[in-house]
């Protein structure tokens, strides 16, 4: 929600492009679709960083935590840990496997929450302190010093907590079911255990698998994407400034205005965001501990 | 929309993430909830006790205090009921002394009389004898009349 001036240029789309390019290890555009000796910086950078947090101050809270009267704070993570704990029990029956399953939701809620909230500091703020003061230090050209800095608006950073609940789901089935039942499974569902219907049974399975994961990737992190493209359009108002003139003054106050109003809305599609992302890591591990 | 390395990095992020609640954050938030709702729930059945022994303590203070009355009324039954025979035992007592005390006056009330007549009797016979004596000093004689005076005196007790 940024109205800063951008530097760059006054070209619009050289601006969202410059802004859409991540801090990598190759230092420009990613050119492959898939590459894997490139690692984007700023996606791991900003992940681990909030996600640190997020945990930490849950971890002081937990430390603190009493059994009498809780402060506000307490009271907070309480509320968040019941909430998880609830969504939980609900879905997953086994009380041994929430003993991992259930901290696995609420580090996923908080963490996809705090990511998400990177979106609601200025758009050109981390990336200007990047290419001006920071970068710089380390002797990158500020005009290649590229920086995203919302961690869900990229597909590496959902796709990896998608596959990660993939990961947990396939070891849930293993343990439930054992590795026979979990390959029977595998070939005998959903049409029904029938040796021609084998090959079917297993590519509908592994469909479905595939969907899970890259859906439940692909939701948040569109969700996100979007947002933070809405708030560059917007920034892009204030960045047509030419001058004292009424049509720059116009263009800025639409900017105030659509910015503050993007953002209040954002509030809602962050948290609704981190709750579904949440909510489905709790029914695929869920899922994983029933037959078919 | 490119795909890279920085997934294998955030998927080690978030197991490592995981992890780290699972094992500082989780255990510690579940026991301090917990034993709040134990705590709760001790405090909730404790009051429940306390209730049912406050209760209990009334219905018992009322037998008490019911016991207490009846043998205070009980006491005092008694102690009128003594009172009243003491007050007896010394009305009797009373007018036994005063009768005695009666019979002992009226006795003596009788000899003093019986005595006072006899004195007077005896007083009387004299003062007789002497006034028919200093009448009759040259006609009677004393010896001669005795019989006669002894009958007068008998006649006049």
């Amino acid at each position: 929600m940024a109205t800063e001036n951008e530097a760059q240029g006054p070209n619009a789309s050289d601006y969202i492009k410059h802004h859409l390019v991540h801090f990598n290890s190759s230092g420009h555009k990613q050119e492959k679709l898939v590459d894997f000796h490139i690692i984007n910086y700023d996606t791991v950078f900003y992940s681990a960083s909030v996600g640190l947090i997020a945990v930490l101050l849950m971890a002081i809270a937990a430390r603190k935590a009493t059994s009498g009267v809780p402060g506000r704070f307490q009271s907070m993570v309480e509320m968040l840990f019941e909430m998880v704990a609830d969504q939980a029990k609900s879905l997953i029956h086994s009380r041994e496997s929430r003993k991992f399953v259930a901290p696995l939701g609420l580090t996923v809620f908080m963490w996809i929450l705090f990511m998400n909230a990177m979106d609601f500091l200025p758009v050109d703020l981390l990336p200007r302190i990047w290419s001006d003061l920071v970068g710089p230090v380390f002797g990158i050209d500020p005009h290649h010093a590229y920086q995203r800095v919302v961690p869900t608006a990229d597909l590496n950073g959902t796709l990896g907590m998608s596959i990660g609940v993939l990961l947990v789901t396939l070891y849930y089935n293993v343990k439930i079911k054992g590795l026979g039942g979990f390959a029977h499974e595998l070939i005998a569902a959903p049409f029904g255990d029938k040796w021609f219907l084998a090959p079917f049974n297993f590519a509908l399975t592994m469909i479905e698998f595939l969907a899970k994961t890259v859906s439940h990737g692909m939701r948040l992190f569109g969700n996100m994407f979007a947002g933070e493209l809405i708030f560059m359009l917007i920034a892009l108002l204030g960045a047509a400034w030419t001058g004292p003139n009424a049509g720059s003054i116009a263009l800025w106050l639409a900017g105030v205005v659509a910015g503050s109003a993007w953002a209040i809305f954002h509030i809602m599609v962050i948290l609704l965001q981190a709750f579904i992302f949440m909510m489905l890591t709790l029914v695929y591990v869920g899922q994983a501990h029933e037959g078919h | 929309m490119n795909l890279n390395a920085t997934l294998v990095a955030q998927i080690v992020v978030f197991f490592v993430l995981a992890w780290f609640t699972m094992k500082f954050v989780w255990p510690p938030l579940e026991k301090a909830l917990d034993e709040r709702a134990k705590k709760i729930a001790d405090g909730l059945a404790a009051a429940d006790k306390a209730k049912t022994d406050l209760t209990l303590a009334e219905k018992r203070v009322g037998e008490e205090l019911k016991k207490a009355r009846e043998s205070a009324a009980d006491v005092r039954g008694g102690a009128e009921k003594q009172a009243t025979s003491i007050v007896e035992e010394a009305r009797a007592e009373a007018a036994r002394i005063v009768a005695a005390a009666r019979a002992a006056a009226e006795v003596e009330a009788a000899a003093v009389v019986q005595r006072a007549k006899e004195d007077l009797r005896g007083q009387v016979a004299e003062l007789a004898v002497a006034g028919a004596e200093r009448i009759l000093r040259r006609e009677i004689d004393a010896k001669a009349h005795a019989d006669l005076l002894s009958n007068l005196k008998q006649e006049l007790s």
